[in-house]
Formats: structure tokens, sequence, C-alpha cells
């Protein structure tokens, strides 16, 4: 199962086994870890899942799509590493991959 | 700061007023109460996704075991809770035991509401509300050829839009004049229902369903005077908020619990959230949401105020459905008599229409448009003024609207 680590604001790292086929967003609530709200579950359409993809994962990370695209140009703090986890898929390209959660996702 | 918290009713808003008390420091007893023998559910992909199998059951739940543990929260699942005394504040549950309370929280959701029509308990007929409801419909889909939906609202049209996937016919069935009256405007409905007659949906408009027809199992649906065939129906034709204990102990209700701005209903030390209450909505009117944001923001400030942080609900309220390759967004409620003003072309499947009343922005409902969506919500939190030709021109970005 690949692995990711995810990156608090705060610098607290949490290093999970995540399923080939959910969301980055799912393999982070589902293990409790805080700083990503996802608060209409995974369907794109709040907003509150934003990201950092570390630079050396750019990359491999799968395109945006259009929704994706325009819901984080409304995102705090957006950086042009900015995704919406419950976008990413993982898939075994991805074990590996490092995240790292804004400050604040409202 | 109380020391026993109750929570009856293990859906959206019950893990969300868990993870709220104990992020606000509550750090007494918790218990928490569901009828389904499931751990607290997402429910809005279970008409998308989950009926079309392409979301695993293990990823519908809202939070891990862990998290009930973690949070040392004892979850009794399975059990419905039976009364409520007030006096004693003992809650007791249909197997005899009782739990009690410092605090407590209806977090009871809602139920679909029935058809009452000759023959609508022949097998072959379906409502969507829970897992259950979808893994005893899903298998159907491959078994059946015509599928009849009644009801044009949210559930029937995501699930028409999942049947055309596994290649059924399907014939919607819906009272009113337009499909998800009660939810969009016009310009929206008219929209859909194109979406779905090009995709190969039928419609029978104005037509209330008088009754299913066939022997030891559905064959036809009986509607406008005549027989349609059709060997499986799913009846979407709304839901009711679950009152019952509210009303047995005497708290106040009327199609929901009523509660204040704190979630608190006529009890002060019972608090009530999501679907199943009525309150006063940010412009006053007297109203029941059914949607995910009421259940998560109604528990958190109810969770607040039982915390001793009590902050006023004012939060916009949010909608959305997918159907096909469509994403439906929606921020604030439409009334009767918004000016409306439409952005970008409805060809394009990338429009929004907006609501303005008395000049302020009051609702939007955006397809395919994130930044409308987006803006808007924001904008209807602010109770800003745009003047309508702005919004009409799509050449002005939605970040500049304002």
């Amino acid at each position: 199962m690949p692995k990711i680590k995810y990156i608090e604001h705060t610098g607290k790292e949490h290093e999970v086994e995540v399923p080939n086929g959910w969301s980055v967003m799912e393999g982070a609530v589902k293990n409790l870890i805080p700083g990503i709200d996802a608060d209409c579950g995974g369907a794109c359409a709040c907003a509150t899942c934003h990201v950092y993809v570390d630079p050396a994962w750019l990359e491999k990370m799968p395109p945006k799509a259009d929704m994706e695209e325009t819901m984080l140009d409304f995102a705090q703090d957006l950086e042009s590493n900015s995704r919406l986890s419950c976008q990413i898929k993982v898939s075994p390209e991805l074990d590996g991959l490092v995240v790292k959660m804004p400050k604040s996702q409202h | 700061m109380p020391e026993k918290i109750v929570i009856i009713g293990a859906g959206q808003a019950a893990a969300q007023a868990i993870a709220t008390l104990r992020a606000e420091g509550f750090d007494g007893s918790l218990t928490l109460v569901g009828d389904e023998p499931f751990a607290p559910y997402q429910r809005p992909p279970l008409s998308k996704t989950y009926l079309a199998g392409t979301f695993e059951r293990d990823r519908l739940f809202l939070k891990p075991d862990a998290f009930y543990t973690e949070a040392k929260c004892t979850t009794i699942f399975g059990v419905a809770a039976q009364s409520i005394d007030r006096s004693t504040k003992k809650v007791t549950l249909v197997d005899g035991r009782t739990l009690s309370y410092d605090k407590l929280l209806l977090a009871t959701g809602s139920r679909v509401r029935l058809i009452r029509v000759p023959g609508a308990d022949l097998p072959g007929i379906h409502y969507l509300r829970s897992i259950a409801d979808v893994d005893g419909l899903r298998p159907t889909f491959k078994t059946s050829k015509h599928l009849a939906v009644i009801g044009g609202g949210y559930i029937g049209l995501e699930v028409a839009a999942v049947a055309r996937k596994y290649g059924l016919a399907v014939t919607v069935f819906e009272a009113l004049d337009r499909v998800m009256a009660r939810a969009v405007s016009k310009p929206i409905s008219d929209f859909y229902e194109k979406v779905h007659r090009d995709a190969g949906v039928v419609f029978h408009l104005n037509t209330g369903v008088e009754g299913f027809e066939g022997k030891g199992k559905l064959e036809a649906i009986r509607a406008g005077g005549k027989s349609w065939p059709s060997d499986v129906a799913l009846v979407g034709i709304g839901i009711m908020p679950n009152c019952e204990l509210a009303k047995a102990s005497g708290l106040t209700f009327g199609d929901g619990i009523h509660v204040n701005e704190f979630c608190q209903t006529s009890d002060p030390d019972i608090f009530a959230a999501g679907d199943c209450t009525r309150h006063h909505g940010r412009d006053g009117a007297h109203i029941r949401l059914e949607c995910v944001q009421n259940a998560i923001d109604q528990a958190k400030h109810a969770a607040l105020a039982m915390a001793g942080k009590p902050s006023t609900y004012r939060e916009v309220p949010w909608f959305w459905s997918d159907q096909y390759d469509l994403k439906l967004q929606i921020a604030g409620l439409i009334r009767e008599g918004d000016q409306t003003v439409a952005r970008g072309d409805p060809a394009s499947r990338k429009f929004a229409v907006f609501h303005l009343r008395n000049g302020a922005v009051a609702a939007v409902e955006a397809v395919n448009a994130a930044p409308e969506y987006l803006v808007g919500r924001k904008l209807i939190g602010e109770g800003a003024h745009v003047a309508p030709e702005r919004l009409a021109d799509t050449a002005i970005p939605m970040k500049n609207i304002a």
C-alpha cells in the first residue's frame, strides 16, 4: 500500500499507508490527521481539503480538472503547488508522496 | 461544564458534535446512540458513487473507529432511543438500557416520505436514504430493464443518472411542472431536464402516480390514467424530520424540532442539530434545511453551546448535486420574487443564476462554475450589493465582481 507523509502546519509529521484508489484527503481523514476538513466528503464542492504538494512530487501529480483548478483559485494562501487533496487519487506511483497542510481551511 | 453528554442519532451531525465537543475542551462522558448498525457515514454518495458501485462501503464512514476510541465516546449502534424523561434527565433505549445526561443532543435526522397509493408495498419498489436501501437497490439495476423514478428531485435525478450508466431505460414521474422544483429556480430545472432528456430519460411532468401494478412484483406504474411498464421503481418524494422523541417528551416542534440560534430546543438542556430541526434562518424565515452543511454547522454550534461557549448560527447554507458530468453547487436560499440574473450560457454547460433580494446577493446556483459559487457564497454572507449587469457580464472575472 502506498505510504503518504502528511505534514501539519505546525511541522508535525504523519506517515500512513493509504489504499490505492482512495484520495489523499481520505488518507488523512481516515487516519485522524488534523488539518484537512473535507466538509463535503470529497465531492470537490467545499475547498476545505487544500494541501501543498512537496515540489519533488509535482511532476508525478495527476493533472487538475477544471473544477479543481477553479475551486483552488479561491483557497486561502494559494501557492503554485496547491491542490485539493480530495482530487488526488492514490496510486503506486505516489508511494512516498509528501503533502503539507495550510494554516486554515476556512 | 456538563459532566455527561448523550447524542441520539449517529449521522453527520453526531460525528461533528463529538469532534467539536472534544476540541472545545469537554472532558466528561460522551455517549452516542444510533438506530442503524453503523458508525456515522456520509449519505450524499449513496445516490451517486456508492449506487454506481465506484465507491466502496468502507469509504462512506465519516470517521475511523479509532476516532470514537480516542474521543472516549461510548458508541451504541443498532439500538434506537425509545423515550426521554426530562424530569430525571434520562434516555431509555428500546433494549431497556437507560442513559443519564446533563446535556442531550438530538441528531435524529430524517426519514423518507412514503408513497401512499395502491400497490405501494409490491416488491421492486425502493426508497433511498441508507446504506441498506442502496444495497437493496443496486443489484436490481443489473437484472432490471426499466426504472421508474417517482419524484424528480435531487435523489430521483441522481439515481436516474446512475441508472442510465447501467443501461436501464428510465422514466421520471413528477407531480409538479418542472424537476427539482422545491430546490432550484426554473432555468436550472429546465437545463437539467434537457440534460436528462438528452441522456435518454423520459419525463412525465405534472403527473402524479396513482398506483403500482403487478402480480407479486412490480410490473407497471399507474399514472395520468395510463399504465407504464416498469420492473423497478425508486420513490424519492422527500424526507420528513424525525421528531417523535421530541414530541413525546414535550419539546416544541412542528415539522422539525424547534431550535434557537444556539441550536437549543425549548428545554435548555436539550439541543438539536441537522435535518430534524427547524430554525430561524438568516432572513428570519422559520426553515428546515436538509443538507450536510446544516448538519455540520448546527452540530458545531450545539457543541459550542453545550461546552459553555454559545455562538450564534448564521452560516450561509450550501448544497450540491452530481448528475452525469455536471456539478451543481448552490449557496443561499432562493425565494419567490427574487430578481434573477443569468451569468454564462447554459449551452456551454457552465453557467450560474444569481438571486438578488432588495439589491443584495441572496443565492447563487452554479453549474460547473466554482468561481460563481465560491464568490457568490462569500457575497451572500456579507450581504453584498452587486449590480445585476456586472453579475451578468462574464468578461468581468468573479474575483473582481464586487
